[in-house]
């Protein structure tokens, strides 16, 4: 903290009230983003006006009216509709994608941790799977199993679960050095109890923070396959389904292309605030 | 410990060859009949499976089509018929001209702010920058590039929004062409630079060896640029390499939007018409691009920190 070598006592104080409030202002905001999002994902579509697919307005998009809240998209349907449909495609099948790479990345991470032979062949796996640009790889599985939504959360979880397994394997290493571990070894613990009950606990603060990130990058990348036409289909959409069909309307700063995009930066980066505010804003950029 | 590390990246770069040519066996029906359309006759079918080598078992397949990529022949497009290679080429090359430009413009500038926000941390610039990589980092490449088009397209109407023109006959034309996807494409890649950069100099000036510097009356400028730099060569160089292989992913978004026709638009274009040949090549070329530079980021790692080298 100390750039300023004449810096005080009180200058240090300060910097500790600011970093204190401005931890407290961008958990408020980022969480409160969250939680926002994930309430539209569960009753948006329950309270949309307009069946997502139905054409209410002859104009394309027309502006926002009392009738429209959001105006209208490239066929004139109900853009707010849309909206919350998609966002339950983009925050479900995210959250899906997360949970999945994760239970499989700390599983194999914690079995990699606990034994030599083990660790050997799962970090080969892993490392060969991340060495594939994820976009990249997105598009390879899709485009030989065509796109639905298993195919799609599960190349989601593919591409992110490497993340999750280094993570975890790196917390679970060590831990699994400590004494009370070699204990419970020494007591003849059976494997299964040692990495459950023993180091499981240990890790589940950074791996919530670890959790929170990935799920950041599959949100990204689901909406990026989607905007290239290969992540959820029509007639379904998702957010970044909404920004590709209604790009036409871009010329003219149409809500219908507009909301969607901001829509995803404000799903993303409140979820980020949130990490960075409980993990103490020390964490170097990276987006894999 | 370097041949280690290269060794490895040649192991690894061998699994994914298996994992692509996985990918074509799992894909439903066979290329023959998808050739052929739906009313081919069985012996056509089979003739022209006997021809394309698809009657013989997968592990033969998979080694004559690994020879073939060793050798330089990589097959044929099923949809256009047209070597890989001849396709490939072109695209190939404007791939690498959108990279290079990026990485001319974003790799100095990046290192410039990077370093600049660690030296004066804590400042209203350091906020602000840092402000600026998050928001920049967590959103898709596609919202940036919508966002640029909107403003320098849309609305000030300085330049195209789609750069498909080849039309290189004066300078004006060059710039027109290559500022937005540039732009859009360094974006992305100098918000991952900068964080690692700020933070691999941050590292280097709390250690205790700059506080002895300083406390020995080292003006600042020498301080950062004469102690704590060198040190952070190594992660700053890692940094780097790590960002430009974020490039490989962001490329691929950018020249759709722009309608840049590169590899990875080629590689979209194959992934909807199903072209399977294209498409593993296309993966193996991105996967070794990738490779390469995560690994090149270990070497230097490893050559400006003696104390790895003997882990």
């Amino acid at each position: 903290m100390n750039t300023v070598p004449k810096s005080g006592v009180a200058h240090e104080a300060q910097a500790l009230k600011i970093r204190r409030r401005r931890f407290n202002v961008s958990l408020l905001l980022g969480g409160t983003t969250i939680i926002f999002w994930l309430i539209v994902a569960l009753v948006g579509p329950m309270v949309a006006p307009h069946a997502p697919g139905q054409v209410v307005d002859l104009d394309v998009f027309s502006p926002a009216s009392s009738a429209l809240p959001l105006g209208s998209d490239y066929l004139g349907r109900d853009v707010l509709s849309r909206m919350l449909i998609a966002s339950r495609f983009t925050v479900s099948i995210a959250l899906l994608a997360t949970l999945l790479a994760a239970t499989v990345g700390v599983f194999c991470g914690l079995l990699a941790a606990s034994s030599g032979w083990i660790d050997a062949i799962f970090s080969k796996l892993f490392d060969t799977l991340s060495a594939v640009p994820s976009l990249m790889f997105g598009l390879v599985v899709i485009g030989s199993l065509g796109a639905s939504i298993p195919v799609l959360i599960g190349t989601l979880a593919t591409v992110y679960s490497p993340g999750a397994f280094r993570t975890s394997r790196a917390l679970a290493r060590n831990i699994a050095v400590l004494d009370f571990v070699t204990v419970a070894r020494a007591r003849g613990e059976t494997l299964s109890y040692i990495v459950l009950r023993e180091i499981l606990p240990n890790l589940v603060g950074p791996l919530a923070a670890d959790f929170g990130l990935r799920f950041v990058f599959v949100t990204l990348l689901l909406s990026g396959l989607s905007f290239l036409g290969l992540g959820v289909q029509p007639p379904n959409a998702d957010l970044g389904a909404l920004v590709r069909e209604n790009i036409a309307g871009l010329g003219f700063g149409a809500a219908a292309v507009l909301v969607p995009t901001f829509a995803i930066a404000s799903l993303t980066i409140g979820m980020n605030m949130v990490i960075d505010a409980v993990s103490g804003g020390r964490r170097a950029g990276g987006r894999r | 410990m370097i041949a280690k590390r290269v060794g490895g990246a040649l192991l690894t770069l061998f699994l994914l060859s298996l994992v692509v040519f996985a990918m074509s066996l799992l894909m439903g029906g066979d290329a023959a009949e998808a050739m052929l359309g739906q009313n081919a006759t069985p012996e056509a079918l089979a003739g022209l499976r006997a021809a394309m080598h698809l009657d013989q078992p997968s592990w033969q397949r998979y080694l004559a089509w690994l020879g073939g990529l060793l050798r330089g022949d990589l097959g044929v497009s099923l949809i256009t018929k047209l070597p890989v290679s001849t396709l490939l080429a072109p695209r190939l090359l404007a791939s690498l001209q959108l990279a290079g430009l990026t990485a001319a413009v974003s790799v100095p500038l990046a290192l410039f702010l990077g370093i600049l926000a660690a030296v004066r941390r804590g400042s209203l610039l350091d906020r602000a920058i840092s402000m600026a990589t998050i928001g920049v980092v967590s959103v898709p490449e596609f919202v940036i590039a919508t966002l640029m088009v909107l403003i320098f397209a849309v609305r000030l109407h300085w330049l195209p929004a789609l750069s498909s023109s080849r039309d290189f006959s004066s300078l004006h034309d060059v710039v027109r062409v290559f500022t937005m996807p540039v732009l859009c494409l360094a974006c992305v890649v100098m918000a991952q630079m900068i964080r690692m950069t700020r933070a691999a100099v941050c590292d280097a000036l709390d250690s205790s060896y700059v506080e002895a510097a300083r406390l020995k009356g080292v003006p600042p400028r020498r301080l950062v640029l004469g102690h704590a730099l060198p040190n952070a060569i190594g992660p700053i160089v890692n940094a780097v390499a790590l960002s430009l292989s974020v490039l490989l992913g962001g490329v691929i978004v950018i020249e759709v939007i722009f309608n840049y026709p590169g590899v990875a638009r080629l590689m979209v274009d194959a992934v909807s018409t199903r072209d399977l040949p294209l498409i593993q090549t296309v993966a193996m070329i991105f996967s070794a691009a990738y490779l390469m530079l995560v690994t090149s980021a270990d070497i230097v790692a490893i050559l400006c920190n003696p104390r790895l080298r003997h882990r």
